[in-house]
């Protein structure tokens, strides 16, 4: 199995630890990723927000470049993804944006490849069977609330691996490592992430009426398949909990940690100390039947 | 105002403030707004039979000084002063919620971009500067870079916004933490995304 | 030969496209026509005395009529012509309306297209022949199909007017959905006291027999003569013997089956009736749960029966009957598209439920004796809400059409449930409201105003559970803000849609379908409870959504129709039909695999090409049923060998047709 791997702007600063599990991931599954050359960033929201025809031609550029490498596409980040899907529909649906687009293009996109999201394929049942074999450290007592947001989902026309009101492809994913997620209400609701720097407030409140249902059902993690998602529950989950008058403190991982976790893939443990919120109150609740032994990581 | 003015006129967008009567002349303003909007985003404003559906889902809903469905009333109105001009359209955090349960099968959320679009096109001072700033902010990096440079994008944004305390903290332990690169990576092909920005109208504005 | 044209106005339907005196110009040169002329409205008395005239002073001897589609008016001028003395196929109609001036801006073109039409009716009604209609005998008993107050209606109506009737039933129990239904809008009728009568008369009248548990399997046949396979399911209970009197009903083990009748409210056990009441008032055996027929072992309904009742050996019976009409009143099933409906948490969430299992709580003869409680704890709501358009009006994740009665169900409902428990707060989330019947606006009012439901004008977006109760995501659109409501139930008002087997009846049939599958009507207006095929007729919710008055308004509709063939003395046939030339014919049967109606047969007849005096040679040809066949003219098209032709249609008309088409173009350079 071998993917272009499109890693995105955040997977290589903010959200480094979610590149860097994918790959360590895959790579533990046998699944090959080739960074697509000289890929560039899919314009996010704030290219759809501003620009609809820059919003497919920035993506198109990158699934050029990636159709002459004869691969599909695997986006890990949600946002990332969502851009590259709606580009990939988009092309294929309309042939005159296509021909306009791939007219100012060096590496013409004609719709011969797609483009998958990392939870897609780390769920795909053989590959899930693989996962569950795998697990040797199964998370036993971690109950996260798995997190699916926005753009993973929505809208079902353009993405729609997963049914966008009761979606279960990412708690699939964390039965199949051993872990209990937690029945909850929120997964699919909005954090405001691409308001979090220019109206935090917004984010502030969606932060916290998302965290605050997670615990209320029980969860001591939440875990997530978007760094934009990721980055606003960690960063805003303070301001959240003082404007709620609620103590919102919770660990938030990307799925392929806690996959990468689970197989004890080598490497996993240190990107822990990546994260803004302690992630450990989480990794102490994981019942094990002995300890792991110290030094274990490669 | 006369009744043959083809002019779709509001008295509420000539006096926002004040809710007073509104006077509708059907013209070709008013089905110009919702023709560029269709052929913005190609979604017909008309097939919304404001079921409120929109708004009942919007997690940014209470924010806005008018409802998401009251965006697509305004648009069928041809009320463009008040849609373009509204916060509602750049607050619009595009989670896509009101496309996915709209029983139309409208997508209120490419509407919303559409008019965003259209408002910066008529040059109609953003309700929300700020959140307009970071999106140009961006669109400018990724012009610059082909890639998103977050140090540098958070800096300029905030030197932009005159704001530069918010966050600062957050910043600083995500650069302790080497999630904050000091040097931006540079897309070698950055003449053709320069090319793409050109194509759109994003390109023509500043360079 | 001596063709008379007359070319109509159409008020100015075609007038202000088509400049029909020059159409009538035109005519007066064309081939064989003596007279020509125009008139308003052709189809009107004045107009068609016109024609009748014409045709005495001028010696017509065929017509062509000028004007609007030949499904609208050709009987009106067949019958016109017909008082005149022609024989009725000599009319030919040009359709100038539907055919050109709709579809055109006026041109000189348009003009040219009305006198092209017209000149091909000309070539055609020159080669027309007199046709005739046979008459056929009418078999006097009408099959019902469905046992709700559709079915039962005109059950009742047309063996009042005495003609017997089969009223089948696929359930035990006729009765239908009205029978599930706690009290009816607006009156607030108790749905029982109005309609278990009804279902009583129909077991007693001496015409009307309930055949429950059967389905109809085939139909063949045509009007008056309807050929029907129906299967009677066993119901392993000797209808004779049993007395009704429950025994069994109370001993048999197999409990906890979720009661179709209560909408899965209550249970039910392996042997049942599906409520008190049920008519024919005797049980059957579920063989699917039954533990005698899963395992062998059990037999305690046999055991207790005092009557020897039970028959475990009892088989299906497929009997064939003879039938004149047949009702289709098959009524509507409700959307329970779980998936579609996850916004709502319906099948997830216990205390979200639909409103027919909401009537089944409040039904006094209810799993709950008529108490509303929550199905998760069985606590009594302290409020309620109420969502209209579940799965209607959303063409994205059910149907686009509105369902008609929710809006007054919904009322109903809001107003039943403030009656019954005085502190409960409703709430009904709506999108417009929909109460144009009798006494119905009044009642939604009252709903509001005395019953005190909160009326919010806004769809919701999303239901979810926080702690015990459900916390209801909506808007109100009138103040333009997002809302949330904290409810104890919530009750889904979900669409009304066709049985999921409408079409495979429908194609049994031979009738057609929308495009949801509702039956089709023959005409919207003014053969709303006919089909195209004749003989059958509709009623009630199997053609779209309707409410009781409606459905019952339309089953005595149905039923007049079918009392009215009844008392003809006989039918006459089609005389367009197809006929096939059974020397030519080599009985490929490609003409009777192609024929929608089943109306051609393959028979053995004597070759008399190939057979002498003292041997007889056999061959396989085609042969028309005339009382089947409906002139659609598809075998005629489809025979190789030309054998197959349809009468009216020759193949010689159809060139004559074309030919004066092309003869026209060519002569004046347009082609």
């Amino acid at each position: 199995m071998k993917y272009a791997y499109y890693p995105g702007c955040s997977l290589e600063s903010t959200a480094k630890e979610f590149g860097e599990s994918t790959v360590l991931v895959a790579e533990a599954l046998g699944i090959e990723l080739v960074e697509i050359p000289d890929w560039n960033c899919c314009g996010a929201t704030s290219g759809h927000a501003l620009d609809h025809k820059l919003s497919i031609a920035l993506p198109a550029r990158t699934l050029g470049i990636a159709e002459n490498m004869g691969l599909d596409v695997v986006a890990p980040c949600a946002a990332c993804y969502n851009r590259m899907k709606s580009a990939e529909v988009a092309m294929k649906s309309d042939e005159a944006l296509r021909s306009e687009i791939n007219s100012s293009l060096a590496n013409p996109y004609e719709g011969k490849i797609t483009v998958h999201s990392a939870l897609e394929i780390f769920t795909a049942p053989d590959v899930l069977n693989r996962i569950k074999e795998r697990v040797s450290y199964p998370l036993r007592g971690l109950k996260p609330a798995c997190y699916y947001g926005c753009l993973l989902l929505r809208p079902p026309k353009i993405v729609g691996f997963d049914d966008p009101e009761a979606p279960q492809r990412l708690d699939e994913a964390m039965c199949a490592v051993g872990a209990e997620p937690v029945e909850w209400y929120f997964k699919n609701e909005c954090c405001g992430a691409s308001l979090g720097i220019s109206k935090s407030a917004v984010s502030v409140k969606l932060t916290g009426d998302i965290i605050s249902n997670a615990k209320k059902h029980g969860a001591n993690c939440i875990v997530t398949v978007c760094p934009l998602c990721l980055t606003n529950l960690e960063m805003r989950q303070g301001a959240a909990g003082k404007m709620r008058g609620e103590d919102l403190t919770m660990p938030v991982f990307y799925f392929t940690e806690l996959l990468g976790l689970a197989m004890e893939v080598p490497g996993i443990r240190k990107l822990f100390a990546s994260h803004l919120v302690d992630v450990n109150p989480a990794l102490d609740a994981i019942e094990q039947g002995e300890p792991v032994p110290a030094g274990a990581e490669g | 105002m006369t009744n043959f003015s083809n002019k779709v006129t509001s008295l509420v967008s000539e006096n926002a403030q004040c809710c007073c009567e509104l006077s509708l002349v059907e013209g070709p303003t008013g089905s110009e707004l919702k023709r560029r909007i269709q052929e913005l985003c190609g979604e017909n404003v008309l097939e919304c039979y404001q079921c409120g559906e929109c708004t009942a889902g919007c997690p940014v809903a209470y924010a806005m000084d008018i409802a998401p469905n009251q965006v697509l009333r305004l648009a069928q109105l041809g009320l463009e002063d008040e849609v373009l001009g509204s916060s509602a359209i750049w607050l619009c955090a595009g989670c896509e919620t009101c496309a996915t349960r709209c029983p139309k099968g409208v997508a209120l959320s490419r509407v919303m971009d559409a008019c965003r679009q259209l408002a910066l096109e008529r040059g109609i001072k953003p309700k929300e500067p700020e959140i307009a700033k970071f999106h140009d902010q961006f669109l400018t990096e990724v012009k610059r870079f082909g890639r998103v440079h977050e140090l540098t994008l958070t800096a300029l944004y905030k030197v932009r916004t005159k704001d530069f305390f918010s966050d600062v903290f957050t910043g600083i332990q995500m650069f302790l933490k080497g999630k904050l690169a000091l040097i931006p990576s540079l897309v070698k092909g950055r003449d053709e995304i320069r090319r793409l920005f050109s194509r759109s109208r994003h390109g023509s504005e500043d360079s | 030969m001596r063709i008379g044209v007359f070319v109509c106005w159409c008020g100015s339907n075609i007038a202000k496209t088509v400049d029909v005196e020059k159409v009538v110009e035109a005519a007066r040169e064309m081939p064989g026509v003596v007279y020509a002329t125009d008139y308003k409205y052709m189809c009107s008395e004045p107009g068609q005395n016109m024609i009748q005239e014409a045709i005495r002073e001028h010696k017509l001897d065929r017509i062509v009529v000028a004007s609007c589609s030949p499904r609208l008016h050709e009987p009106t001028f067949q019958r016109c012509v017909e008082a005149a003395g022609l024989n009725p196929y000599m009319v030919e109609m040009a359709n100038i309306r539907e055919q050109c001036s709709w579809v055109h801006e006026r041109t000189p073109e348009a003009t040219q297209h009305a006198i092209d039409l017209v000149r091909m009716a000309v070539a055609k009604v020159a080669k027309n022949e007199p046709l005739s209609r046979s008459k056929l005998d009418i078999t006097r008993r009408a099959l019902v199909i469905g046992g709700g107050v559709a079915g039962i209606q005109a059950a009742l109506d047309i063996a009042d007017a005495g003609y017997p009737v089969v009223l089948v039933e696929r359930t035990p129990s006729i009765g239908g959905h009205m029978a599930q239904y706690d009290k009816t809008f607006p009156t607030l009728d108790c749905a029982a006291c109005i309609l278990t009568p009804k279902m009583v008369d129909c077991a007693s009248h001496p015409l009307i027999e309930i055949w429950s548990y059967s389905e109809v399997e085939e139909v063949n046949g045509f009007v008056g003569n309807f050929e029907v396979k129906i299967r009677r399911r066993a119901k392993s209970v000797d209808e004779s013997k049993c007395t009704g009197c429950g025994l069994c009903l109370e001993k048999c083990p197999v409990k906890g089956i979720p009661s179709e009748f209560d909408e899965g409210t209550g249970t039910r056990r392996a042997i049942y009736r599906p409520f008190p009441q049920a008519v024919p008032n005797k049980p059957v055996i579920d063989r699917e749960h039954c533990r005698y027929f899963q395992t062998g072992k059990c037999g305690v309904c046999q055991k207790i029966c005092p009557v020897g009742a039970i028959d475990y050996e009892q088989q299906d019976q497929v009997v064939t009957e003879k039938f004149g009409a047949i009702v289709v009143a098959t009524g509507f099933d409700v959307w329970r598209d779980e998936q579609a409906m996850a916004q709502f948490g319906y099948g997830k969430y216990p205390d979200v439920i639909s409103s027919l299992q909401f009537e089944r709580l409040m039904n006094a003869s209810g799993p709950t004796d008529g108490k509303i409680v929550r199905p998760s704890d069985g606590k009594v709501p302290r409020s309620i809400a109420f969502i209209s358009c579940v799965g209607s009006r959303d063409e994205v994740h059910g149907y686009p059409y509105c369902s008609k009665v929710c809006c007054m169900y919904n009322a109903k409902q809001a107003l039943l449930a403030k009656d019954k428990l005085h502190d409960v707060q409703t709430y009904v989330f709506y999108m417009d409201i929909r109460a144009n019947g009798k006494g119905y606006e009044e009642f939604v009012r009252r709903a509001i105003e005395e019953y005190g439901a909160n009326y919010i004008r806004g769809r919701v977006s999303r239901v979810y559970p926080d702690g015990d109760q459900l916390v209801v995501k909506g808007a109100d659109t009138l103040l333009g803000r997002p809302l949330e409501v904290r409810v104890d139930l919530v009750v889904l008002a979900t669409a009304m849609k066709p049985h999921d087997d409408a079409k495979e009846l429908a194609r049994k049939l031979g009738i057609s379908t929308d495009q949801y599958d509702w039956f089709s009507e023959a005409h919207p207006k003014l053969r709303p409870v006919e089909v195209l095929t004749d003989g059958i007729y509709l009623a009630g919710a199997c053609q779209y959504p309707k409410d009781i008055p409606d459905t019952v308004a339309q089953a005595s509709g149905a039923a007049s129709k079918v009392i009215g063939l009844f008392s003809k003395e006989a039918i006459l046939s089609e005389a367009m039909t197809a006929f096939v030339n059974e020397d030519t014919c080599v009985g490929c049967g490609l003409c009777a695999e192609v024929c929608p109606f089943g109306a051609i047969d393959l028979v053995e007849v004597v070759d008399r090409e190939k057979s002498t005096r003292d041997n007889q040679v056999m061959k396989t040809v085609a042969r028309v049923n005339e009382g089947v066949c409906k002139g659609c003219g598809t075998c005629a098209a489809a025979c190789r060998s030309g054998s197959a032709r349809l009468r009216g249609f020759d193949t010689k008309q159809i060139l004559a047709e074309i030919d004066a088409l092309a003869d026209a173009a060519l002569s004046s350079k347009r082609l």
